[in-house]
């Protein structure tokens, strides 16, 4: 008998490079373009608020594991991935201990405390950005703007959205992001280059973005009477591509199935739309996200696949 | 035909060996021939320690109805008969021939004489012939539908969709007459009007000389399905070349389907010529351990180890041995365990191929239920079974999943996923026998 032959289960074959780690850092270079862009449009402040955010992101989850003793799992990235994303909800201008008060809440309180990656209910860099934005307002709606562009040096202004939709930005400022809001949601250009990558890289299936955005245009078409200049402008501003490309497609908190992605766009699109409209509200995406992401358990239950062969008990 | 194609994954194909014809390897000194090596009933031991028994002797009968005889594979004398431990946790009984090297053919070898259904079943029978794709379900009872009527076609599976094994590929390069004959002796004695030869395409050889040397025959048909895992599959080989899809519980004759893998209908028709039953197999060696990949004949009962050697031996310390595909092949814990009727090939793999990678958490992209040919949730079978929730884990179907492997395979996280559904296959089962011994006390 021959005891040093190891003995497992079929399969004997695993895919290579399919690892967490991998997942993991093709979202982080998909979201190279963006970063890029912001520090183009808002300087260099912004490569650093997205370097303390990630780090410190990276060191929270890697002392709390020491602390209780748990398995080392900051290697995944998935630490890093959730503090530049909360970077990239913060203005050029945010105070950084408000940034580490936000990486706090998004790391410890959603994430590890809820039993680590897989187990958060809700996205953790949202919850760490409406958290920032109820406690700090005032930095978190400071959009300053600056334009690496000779002759222009400092320009405050709103956000497009803030200012109601009707700000005088042309569609390719919006569309190249050269205007006032937080790093890393202005340049639609850079995130949706990230996404196609996403798509590419098969990290991501275009279902959801591509629902939450067809489903904000309609909806935002349909509640603002019938303007289609509008919506089509909305869906340029604000956070909806940065929303639906990097924070609703996350695993964690997103449903299971093609059908279930489905209705969790939909109802993200609805509610973002809603709240644009009605509420007066530039939060529109943060709060429509983080709702449907508390409805995931229910549209999984819902949306089961239906298995080939079976037969109704 | 629109019909979607049932999901898979892309796997490595590394067919090495497809361009070897087998090599017969000399006869070893012992072989150790277990008496189960089929689903079903083990056979019975017909030979005592001391007796002398010739290639092509029955040395076990079929325990029962589902079961299969049992030849001597070489000519020589009973050492012993020990018992041995199953993969599957079951002891059966093995018979261990020391060979005198000769390989005396017996006399009881001769044709069987056919004249209607029910000798073509018996010849089956004594045949010893089961599926010979790694299932092992005696073709016998497989056969016997009783009316054959039933049967709207049956599909040869040369799919061959796991990586490494090319033993199915050279049975339809180098025994193409022996496939040809059993497609006509199924078709006489089964009364079948529809063969479909189902290759994957990524063996256009394979393709273009079963075309050609069934071109006479109306009622057989070579069919190339695209290259995907579980191709080969049963249940996904029935869909892709019929489009009838097998309702849980039933059996593909419920559908009027059967499937046969193409070896065991070669093996039938070599029964049926020359009278030599199941007594040696065609296997694939290879893997990242293994010096010179091969195909060898080697004798049913033959030591792993000595299999290996005959091919050339091993390039390092073999750290895992799969008896089997990579994707559904079974890790053996002896290098000396005996090739039986359903090994179609032997892989050994090194220290980097077999060390296990330890599962990290769950992340939910639901990338195990998008691969899943049966269209099953795993990571929702996981919950359930970590729950021990019997009834959420019937109302997920578990007990559809084929073990295909597909949802481990691609795993991010490497969650042991068939192992999971194989435990809640288990759970299901002694649940319901559970809930059955409650029923019948209450009454």
């Amino acid at each position: 008998m021959n005891s040093s032959l190891i003995v497992s289960v079929s399969p004997h074959y695993h895919k290579q490079g399919a690892t967490t780690r991998r997942v993991m850092g093709d979202v982080l270079i998909a979201l190279i373009p963006a970063l890029i862009a912001s520090v183009i449009i808002f300087g260099f402040r912004s490569l650093l608020l997205v370097a303390i955010s990630a780090a410190n992101c990276v060191l929270l989850e890697f002392v709390w594991n020491k602390l209780f003793k748990k398995e080392q799992t900051v290697a995944d990235l998935s630490a890093v991935v959730t503090g530049v994303l909360i970077a990239y909800n913060v203005p050029v201008t945010m105070p950084v201990w408000q940034l580490l008060i936000g990486d706090f809440i998004a790391v410890i309180i959603v994430k590890m405390l809820f039993g680590g990656l897989g187990c958060n209910f809700v996205n953790p860099a949202l919850v760490g950005r409406l958290a920032m934005m109820l406690s700090f307002t005032e930095s978190m709606t400071d959009y300053l703007h600056t334009v690496t562009a000779p002759g222009v040096d400092l320009l405050a202004g709103a956000t497009p959205l803030a200012a109601n939709g009707l700000d005088m930005s042309s569609f390719m400022t919006l569309f190249l992001g050269n205007h006032g809001g937080v790093l890393g949601e202005t340049c639609a250009l850079a995130l949706l280059i990230g996404g196609v990558y996403l798509v590419v890289r098969g990290v991501i299936k275009v279902t959801i973005p591509v629902c939450f955005i067809a489903s904000t245009f309609v909806f935002t078409f349909l509640f603002n009477g019938f303007d289609a200049t509008t919506a089509f402008l909305n869906l340029f501003s604000g956070g909806l591509m940065l929303g639906a490309i990097f924070m609703a497609t996350d695993y964690v908190t997103s449903p299971l199935t093609t059908k279930g992605r489905v209705i969790f766009a939909l109802g993200c699109g609805f509610l973002t739309s809603a709240i644009r409209v009605f509420a007066n509200s530039a939060e529109g995406v943060s709060f429509a996200v983080l709702l449907m992401n508390l409805l995931v358990p229910y549209i999984n239950e819902g949306c089961r696949t239906k298995p080939v062969g079976g037969v109704k008990a | 035909m629109s019909r979607k194609n049932l999901n898979g994954v892309h796997i490595p194909h590394r067919k090495n060996t497809a361009g070897m014809q087998a090599i017969k390897m000399p006869p070893p000194a012992t072989v150790t021939i277990p008496m189960s090596m089929h689903i079903g009933k083990s056979a019975n031991c017909i030979v005592a320690v001391g007796d002398h028994v010739n290639v092509g002797q029955m040395i076990g009968e079929p325990g029962g109805f589902v079961s299969s005889p049992v030849f001597a594979s070489v000519s020589g004398t009973v050492k012993k008969i020990v018992p041995m431990l199953q993969f599957m946790g079951a002891v059966c009984q093995a018979v261990v021939i020391e060979s005198d090297g000769k390989m005396t053919v017996a006399d009881t070898v001769k044709a069987p004489e056919i004249t209607d259904y029910a000798s073509f079943i018996n010849a089956v029978r004594d045949s010893g012939v089961v599926g010979l794709g790694g299932a092992t379900f005696p073709t016998a009872v497989k056969l016997d539908v009783k009316d054959t009527s039933r049967i709207q076609e049956i599909i040869i599976n040369g799919a061959e969709c796991e990586g490494y094994i090319t033993s199915d590929h050279r049975t339809m390069l180098d025994r193409t007459d022996e496939v040809v004959e059993g497609c006509r002796l199924l078709e006489k004695w089964l009364d079948v009007k529809k063969i479909i030869i189902a290759i994957e395409d990524n063996k256009l050889d394979c393709i273009e000389k079963m075309k050609a040397a069934t071109a006479n025959d109306e009622h057989v048909e070579v069919r190339a399905l695209p290259c995907m895992y579980p191709q080969g599959g049963e249940k996904v080989l029935i869909y892709h070349t019929t489009g009838k899809i097998m309702p849980e519980g039933k059996l593909p004759i419920d559908v009027g389907s059967v499937v046969m893998n193409v070896t065991s209908v070669a093996t039938l028709a070599h029964y049926c010529t020359t009278g030599m039953p199941l007594v040696e197999k065609c296997i694939t060696v290879d893997g990242s351990a293994i010096k010179e990949p091969k195909n060898v004949i080697a004798p049913i009962g033959t030591a792993c180890r000595e299999v290996i050697d005959s091919a050339g031996g091993f390039a390092c310390e073999p750290k895992k041995l799969v008896m089997g595909g990579p994707m559904m092949g079974v890790a053996q814990y002896d290098l000396d365990a005996p090739v039986a009727k359903g090994t179609s090939a032997i892989l050994a793999f090194n220290e980097k191929d077999a060390r296990p990678v330890a599962p990290s958490a769950c992340i939910r992209c639901g990338g195990c239920i998008d691969h899943c040919p049966m269209k099953l949730m795993p990571v929702e079978i996981e919950r359930a079974y970590e729950k021990n929730d019997a009834e959420a884990l019937k109302a997920l179907k578990v007990g559809l999943c084929i073990e295909c492997g597909c949802c481990a395979f691609q795993c991010p996280a490497h969650r042991p996923l068939v192992q999971v559904n194989k435990l809640s296959k288990t759970l299901v089962r002694d649940y319901d026998n559970r809930m059955k011994t409650l029923k019948e006390a209450g009454k």
